[in-house]
């Protein structure tokens, strides 16, 4: 019988593993599916930092991630800088974004939050569209910022697949930091976390400001990845897709996320395959989710365990 | 006439359009606890509805009818149909709506295609009106007119009838009307469909004077939740004064700085909301 600890262990070796073998397995265009998984399941992972550990819900990543990805291509094709300070830059931006969001929405919770979010995500959304002039509207901006070394695509999978790492490592750190901690405390009672002596308001501020610098390093590896950016990448369906990543995963916990990643991007590209109606089917999927399995895949694979007697297995990733 | 007073005037009959979208908007908020985030969905299906009645009838009339009972009924299968089931987390009701109006939107998508359309508007009340030197499309003093009289017909609803009446009790607490022995699923079924109705009949009045086409209804959306935060849950007086306060910033800000239209909204509302969370006429749940 092996320690808890081993075991752990064990499954994030795994993890590694596979994520670095990832590219022998799936050759040609599905490496490149596969740089998508990693790059969104870093974006759910960020939503899941408020939706899953300190329960509000924001509609908002989608923008906070486009910005990053905006800037990221601006700086890089129209004012010519270099991909790195851009990418800085970028980040820089959705950090930003998220402080002016977090001022104005953490003093809501519940659905209010979901409704300011909302409408503060539609604000990119609209001024991104009509900003014609630095944005290019409808037509948005193209072209590539890779350098030369990042141009094959399984060099930018290692390097986006590094990343996924690092920052999947350090949100973990976090959400299970003393930090971390109290985000969970506010989630299940605010006013209790209030009457500790806590204060709520800066710790959901910083959740938030957290939660939005990766959203950004997510969006400034998607300019990396995707070379293009149009207002539908800051659009309401993107913030949807992460929440909907984050909960059909199972909110609260980040594996969850980067199994809700996986299964929505392969689903998103299957469907494509088929018919043009990947709106509907991510509708139906939210449908089924809430009516049907709310607390997510990771969730009601623990519930199974305890039904079956079996104690619950560690929570590796949360 | 000044250009002024004509901005004004497209200010108040935007206006008007957005009261009669946003009080549905507000009236399902108020009593049920939940933001029906499929109300723009509802609104640009009952602009098509509207638009295909009025192209095979003719009739302006038939059209508006046809779009406020068609979105009605919609509305009734989305809240004994799916709503119900999940009665007690408001939050999964939100977001379970976000996903109706994914899938509403791409089946007007499949239906109507990405072309723009424009629901037909009777000869009587096309072309401008001229009235004492003051020329302007009557069709949009007509969408003045029908906002004043829904706003009218909705008060006299909430204050003069027994319905009304519930509807209201039910919006500052609705556990203790259940407890007085009234049916409120009931309650909350009515006001689904007509908080659904209310958004379709604004998609045949809105879809005559701005065209409908597939991204309309996440506009006209974040146009009502501004009303809404700004007038404050269930209220149908703040429902009116969010209204003209919203469409009158709407259209003077795309008139002075037209890329940046929805900071002018948004600016005065997320200023409101730090010093008034629940919004000019809300009331704490």
């Amino acid at each position: 019988m092996i320690s808890a600890l081993k075991r752990r262990a064990l499954w994030v070796g795994l993890g590694l593993f596979f994520v670095m073998v990832l590219p022998f397995i799936f050759t040609g265009y599905k490496t490149s599916i596969a740089t998508e998984i990693l790059i969104f399941a870093i974006l759910a992972m960020s939503i899941d930092i408020l939706a899953g550990h300190s329960g509000r819900t924001p509609l908002c990543h989608g923008a906070i991630f486009g910005v990053a990805t905006y800037v990221v291509l601006y700086y890089v094709t129209v004012t010519g800088g270099s991909v790195w300070v851009g990418s800085l830059l970028g980040i820089l931006a959705a950090v930003l974004t998220a402080v002016v969001f977090a001022l104005l929405a953490i003093r809501t919770s519940g659905v209010y939050f979901i409704l300011l979010t909302l409408a503060l995500g539609m604000i990119v959304w609209g001024l991104c569209l009509r900003w014609t002039s630095v944005t290019g509207g409808e037509n948005g901006l193209r072209g590539t910022v890779r350098p030369e070394w990042l141009a094959n695509q399984v060099h930018l999978y290692y390097f986006v697949a590094v990343c996924f790492v690092v920052l999947t490592y350090a949100m973990w750190r976090f959400v299970n930091s003393p930090f971390g901690q109290t985000l969970k405390g506010i989630r299940e009672s605010e006013s209790r976390m209030r009457t500790l002596g806590y204060d709520v308001s800066i710790h959901l501020f910083l959740g938030f400001t957290v939660s939005g610098l990766f959203a950004g390093i997510a969006g400034a590896l998607y300019a990396f990845f995707n070379s293009f950016v149009s207002p539908s990448t800051v659009a309401l369906a993107q913030s949807v897709e992460g929440l909907l990543m984050a909960i059909v995963g199972g909110a609260g916990s980040l594996l969850g996320a980067i199994i809700g990643s996986a299964l929505v991007i392969i689903l998103e590209n299957a469907v494509s395959l088929y018919t043009e109606r990947w709106l509907m089917v991510l509708g139906f999927m939210f449908i089924i989710t809430m009516l049907f399995a709310p607390q997510g895949i990771v969730g009601a694979v623990k519930s199974l365990m305890t039904r079956y007697g079996r104690k619950p297995a560690q929570k590796s990733s949360q | 006439m000044s250009m002024t007073f004509f901005q004004m005037l497209n200010g108040a009959t935007f206006a008007a359009l957005l009261f009669v979208v946003a009080s549905g908007f507000t009236l399902i908020f108020g009593l049920m606890r939940i933001v029906n985030l499929a109300h723009g969905a509802l609104y640009l299906m009952g602009g098509y509805i509207g638009y295909s009645v009025g192209i095979a009838t003719g009739n302006f009339f038939l059209s508006a009818v046809a779009a406020a009972l068609g979105i009605a009924l919609i509305g009734l299968i989305i809240d004994i149909g799916l709503l119900r089931f999940i009665k007690t987390t408001e939050l999964r009701q939100v977001l379970l709506t976000l996903g109706v109006a994914f899938v509403l939107n791409d089946i007007a998508l499949v239906i109507w295609g990405g072309d723009a359309f424009s629901v037909p508007v009777p000869q009587s009340l096309q072309g401008p009106s001229n009235f004492a030197g003051l020329v302007y499309p009557k069709y949009r003093l007509f969408v003045l007119l029908m906002g004043v009289l829904i706003f009218i017909g909705l008060w006299l609803l909430l204050h003069k009838t027994r319905l009304g009446a519930l509807i209201r009790a039910g919006v500052d607490d609705a556990e203790t009307v259940e407890a007085m022995g009234v049916d409120i699923k009931r309650i909350f079924v009515y006001t689904f469909m007509l908080g659904s109705a209310l958004a379709g009949l604004g998609g045949a009045m809105g879809g005559a004077f701005l065209t409908l086409y597939p991204t309309a209804d996440s506009e006209i959306l974040v146009y009502s939740m501004a009303v809404v935060i700004i007038g404050g849950r269930g209220s149908l007086k703040g429902a009116a004064l969010g209204s003209l306060l919203v469409g009158m910033l709407a259209t003077f800000g795309q008139v002075w700085f037209p890329e940046l239209a929805y900071f002018v909204i948004f600016g005065p509302m997320a200023i409101l909301l730090a010093f008034k969370p629940l919004g000019l006429f809300g009331r704490a749940a």
